[in-house]
């Protein structure tokens, strides 16, 4: 029996009170985190995949929105926390980088400074030690001339860049988990590879564990030790990145997967998804895929629950369809 | 593409323009009517531009008096006692006259008397009526002048926009009361003459043309900015590369873009101007008498502060509601029409 | 530096386009002769040549432009037809820190109420401070300066100043140097008079401002790094949106040296440069009146041009520019 995992979450929800009703944002997502893990989490834009990490970290200030279920990190709850003793987590023992290093640095003080704030928040040193820190972090995070870029401010590095100094200023204190909110989204082709190289080198270097929430599949099987597939705030896979990538088991995962350009692929219409995800305010009962999902079926009026379906007692997912089936119906697919 | 060719194809028709634009102009009219702020601003302009433009039927059906004539020794009937309009001071100092107060008779020196024994409600409509005709008209101008103005520096550009944008630098960069002083004290002294035109001092096109003009760069400024903008829209790029003309695109494309924008000025520069032509007149080089305005007679009151506060402070209240009906107004126009509209940075 | 010669040098731009726009208005509105406005009404044929002399109204533009500015400010004598022999430049700068005291001491006031007030109604967001400063807002931006100060005259000099305020002086101005208690007395109501009503104006500007600020990533990024919510406030949100109220700051102090603060003079009795262009404006006195829109102007774009150096100080990403 392995150790306690880092995080646990149970039956999260997160639902918003609107004008024409509640909506679940985030359905009852539950997972854990082991140490030194790196869970992937994806989904299409709208998924819940962010609002699901927001939730649990007490980001989401719309006081329209309630949040219900366990989230534990080294067995304390993270739901219902009071401010001042989950600021003292965040930042230092759990860390998050975001989509956009445009706009999520204070564009009016330098990074350095920015670096030194995180740090003393945290520990008790002197800013000359603090900046000392600073500096070492940027030259480790592959920015060069690090002394003197310290004390540049934001709008004067490039994206990719900034990033950089954002994994600095995150890993600043030591997490013990780094949630990275689709870190590479924003960035060109090249500086998305050499960003979730660094990524990758990092988490290994310092063991922390990380969850990387994306939209792109290949950045799942770049980095991911276990993945999650998100669709309309519900888990409908979950496995190993070898049994999601390799052997998917959910029609929406298919989709996922043929959604992307392989080499070779050349001439081939790239396949999509039909359709679009359901809005906020569609009807929540039954299977939230079954108006895009081609082998939609009676049962689909209902919830499925998520399940071991295959051989592994370890890859789940939430699909009616038989197991023995799949293989064959997604052939049709590709 | 294709979008473009057809909005381009069916104005070419002569297809009514309204019905292409009917959609938002609606949205937003809708909007402003269920909006109880904008409905009540509404109506109190309404009731107080009516109030004032019945200014001749009062005085001369309702008060029998000629509010521009001077009436020292005049007398009128209070209680059926007969009171002279100006009385001897006798208490204080004892220097000067004392007009009579307000009786609250609407038929009969309503707010009082002035210092020259004229009826201050009735000079208070007149005056309603040329702030409200100053405030409107150099609003009108100063958004057209300015939308013009900045239309054209954005869209030309190039030296064209060198020299209007450096004019309206300079414009904004002097603080718009004292440019109003210099032009307003130079003109008063001698009225303008252009040629054949000649614009005599008292003429209330001056004032008018004045605070117009030391607005112009507020519109002219957001406005160029919006055209800037604009030609680099899909849509205009379009037009452009499917060779409309340029009078077509600023027409066409330009025009009704920026449109929502100049009228959410309107109401706002109306309120602006309104208060700019009051201080004018308060400082004596706006309005000229005979004219009066709620600025001339709130400069007429301050003499009287102690003894007769309502001739200074009967004008000052008309102002501030017509300012604020005014500027409630402007903000529900803007948060329809263009939410991101802004005014000299502040309001 | 470079930032700072550019802006320095830009304002002295802008200063010479004033001085030329000002001598444009003053010497080349087509009308009257020129001469005769500026030696007021009734002046007699001697005064009249006495003027055409003194500004050379007999030589080309660029030499009277020339004489204006020499007049002005290099042997500054230029002189008042109205009241003959009256030396303006003097006067103007007797009257310079009355006009120093009441604006800066506005400024200072309504900086505090601006900022406190805005940064109080982001902290109660959705609470009652949000409609008050909405209403102080609006009013601020409908109000009159001068009749408010009036409507405050009446009420502390006149139908009250035998109860509540029989503690205020009457109107008029002590010099600082005099007796400081006593300066600030003068000028407290005419302080509280203009600070009301900007106070409130930069109350919602900075309320606007802040609530964007809130929603910003990075506060987010702060929030994640486990600052507190008065430190993301305070340090974060509070400095990139003191930007615009510090721009928005450049011009009022502008508009205020130039007009409301001249309104606000004559009501409190302040004599001020606004004063000193009231009195010489009740009389068609134009050498005065021109020599203080200059004045002032320049004042103005001084005052401006420190604002924006202010500003650099404040939002880095300006610097460059």
């Amino acid at each position: 029996m392995p150790a306690a995992p880092l995080l646990e979450v149970d039956d999260l929800r997160v639902a918003f009170r609107t004008r024409d009703g509640v909506v679940n944002a985030v359905n009852g997502l539950s997972f854990t985190v082991g140490r030194g893990e790196v869970l992937g989490i994806v989904g299409e834009s709208g998924s819940g995949k962010s609002m699901a990490m927001y939730s649990m970290m007490g980001l989401l200030d719309n006081p329209n929105a309630t949040v219900t279920g366990s989230a534990r990190f080294e067995g304390t709850e993270l739901i219902g926390m009071p401010l001042p003793k989950l600021n003292r987590l965040r930042g230092s023992s759990i860390a998050m980088i975001f989509q956009d290093p445009m706009t999520a640095l204070t564009p009016v003080y330098t990074v350095g400074w920015q670096i030194v704030e995180q740090i003393r928040t945290h520990e008790k040193v002197s800013s000359q030690a603090a900046w000392k820190r600073a500096i070492a972090l940027l030259d480790e995070v592959g920015i060069p001339d690090a002394a003197r870029r310290a004390k540049s401010y934001p709008h004067e590095f490039s994206g990719g860049m900034r990033q950089r100094v954002m994994i600095a200023m995150s890993l600043a204190c030591h997490p013990s988990l780094l949630i990275a909110d689709e870190p590479t989204t924003a960035l060109d082709v090249t500086t998305q590879r050499q960003i979730l190289e660094l990524i990758r080198d990092l988490q290994a270097k310092y063991g922390s564990s990380v969850i990387m929430i994306t939209h792109d599949m290949g950045v799942i099987s770049e980095i991911a030790d276990r993945v999650i597939v998100m669709y309309a705030g519900r888990a409908v896979e979950l496995g190993g990145k070898s049994q999601v990538v390799r052997s998917p088991r959910h029609p929406y995962t298919w989709g996922l997967l043929g959604a992307i350009p392989r080499p070779g692929q050349r001439g081939q219409r790239l396949a999509t998804i039909p359709g679009l995800p359901p809005g906020p305010h569609d009807d929540q009962i039954g299977c939230p895929f079954r108006s895009r999902c081609r082998f939609a079926m009676d049962e689909c009026s209902e919830m499925p629950q998520l399940r071991a379906t295959g051989e592994a007692a370890d890859h789940l997912d939430a699909c009616w369809l038989s197991g023995d089936a799949r293989k064959s119906l997604r052939g049709e697919i590709a | 593409m294709v979008e473009v060719t057809v909005a381009i194809a069916t104005s070419e028709r002569g297809t009514p323009r309204s019905r292409r634009s009917a959609g938002p102009w609606r949205v937003a009219f809708t909007q402003i009517a269920h909006n109880p702020v904008a409905v009540g601003s509404a109506i109190a302009l309404v009731i107080i531009v009516a109030v004032c433009l019945a200014a001749p039927l009062y005085a001369q059906f309702i008060a029998h008096t000629d509010p521009f004539q001077s009436n020292i020794n005049g007398t009128t009937v209070i209680d059926g006692h007969s009171v002279a309009v100006l009385q001897q001071q006798t208490q204080g100092l004892g220097l000067g006259v004392e007009p009579i107060g307000p009786t609250w008779n609407i038929s009969n020196y309503f707010l009082g008397a002035d210092s020259q024994g004229r009826d201050v409600f009735a000079r208070l409509l007149y005056g309603g009526r040329t702030t409200l005709l100053i405030g409107f008209s150099s609003a009108l101008i100063c958004c057209a002048l300015g939308a013009l103005v900045g239309i054209i520096a954005g869209y030309f550009g190039g030296p064209v926009d060198w020299v209007l944008s450096r004019l309206m630098d300079i414009i904004w960069a002097f603080p718009v009361y004292l440019l109003a002083i210099s032009l307003s004290v130079v003109l008063l002294t001698g009225g303008l003459r252009l040629g054949p035109i000649v614009i005599g001092p008292s003429n209330l096109l001056l004032p008018i043309l004045i605070i117009a003009l030391i607005y112009v760069p507020y519109v002219a400024r957001p406005i160029r900015g919006q055209v800037l903008s604009l030609k680099n829209r899909e849509f205009v790029k379009a037009a452009i590369g499917l060779g409309a003309s340029d009078w077509r695109i600023l027409r066409i494309e330009i025009l009704r873009n920026v449109l929502p924008t100049v009228i959410v000025f309107i109401p706002l520069m109306m309120a602006l101007n309104m208060l700019t032509e009051s201080a004018l007149s308060f400082l004596s080089i706006g309005v000229q008498p005979p004219n009066a305005s709620w600025g001339t007679i709130i400069n007429d009151g301050l003499d009287l502060l102690y003894t007769r506060p309502a001739v200074a402070i009967a004008p000052g209240i008309m102002l501030v509601i017509t300012a604020v009906a005014l500027n409630l107004l402007g903000d529900a126009v803007r948060d329809a029409l263009d939410p991101k509209a802004k005014l000299r940075g502040a309001a | 530096m470079l930032f700072v010669a550019k802006r320095l040098g830009s304002a002295l731009l802008v200063m010479f386009a004033i001085s030329i726009v000002v001598f444009l208005i003053f010497f080349a509105t087509p009308g009257v002769d020129p001469a005769a406005r500026l030696a007021g009404r009734g002046a007699s044929p001697e005064v009249l040549s006495q003027v055409r002399h003194a500004f050379g109204f007999d030589q080309p533009l660029p030499v009277r432009y020339v004489l204006m500015m020499d007049h002005l400010f290099v042997t500054r004598d230029l002189t008042s037809y109205v009241n003959i022999g009256d030396k303006v430049v003097p006067q103007i700068m007797q009257a310079a820190p009355v006009t120093l005291s009441l604006v800066l001491g506005a400024a200072v006031i309504w900086i505090v109420l601006g900022l406190g007030g805005g940064i109080l109604a982001t902290r109660f967001r959705g609470s009652v401070v949000d409609p008050i400063i909405m209403v102080i807002g609006i009013a601020a931006v409908s109000l009159p300066a001068y009749w408010v100060g009036e409507v405050v005259n009446l009420i502390t000099q006149d139908r009250l100043h035998d109860s509540v305020f029989s503690w205020v002086p009457p109107l008029g101005y002590v010099p600082f140097a005099q007796n400081p208690g006593q300066w600030a007395l003068h000028l407290l109501f005419p302080w509280l008079t203009l600070a009301l009503l900007y106070g409130g104006i930069y109350a919602r500007v900075l309320r606007a401002e802040l609530v964007t600020a809130m929603g910003e990533d990075y506060v987010r990024t702060g929030r994640a790094k486990g600052l507190s919510e008065r430190r993301i406030l305070w340090r974060h949100a509070l400095r990139g949106s003191l930007s615009p109220v510090v721009s928005l700051f450049g011009l009022d102090l502008g508009s205020l040296i130039g007009g409301a603060a001249l309104l606000t003079e004559v009501v409190f009795g302040l004599p001020g440069i606004g004063k000193l262009t009231w009195d010489s404006l009740q009389n068609l006195d134009l050498p005065v009146i021109m020599a203080c829109v200059l004045y002032a102007a320049f004042f103005v774009v001084a005052a401006n041009a420190i604002v924006d150096l202010l500003y650099a100080v404040i939002d880095p990403r300006v610097r460059r520019a």
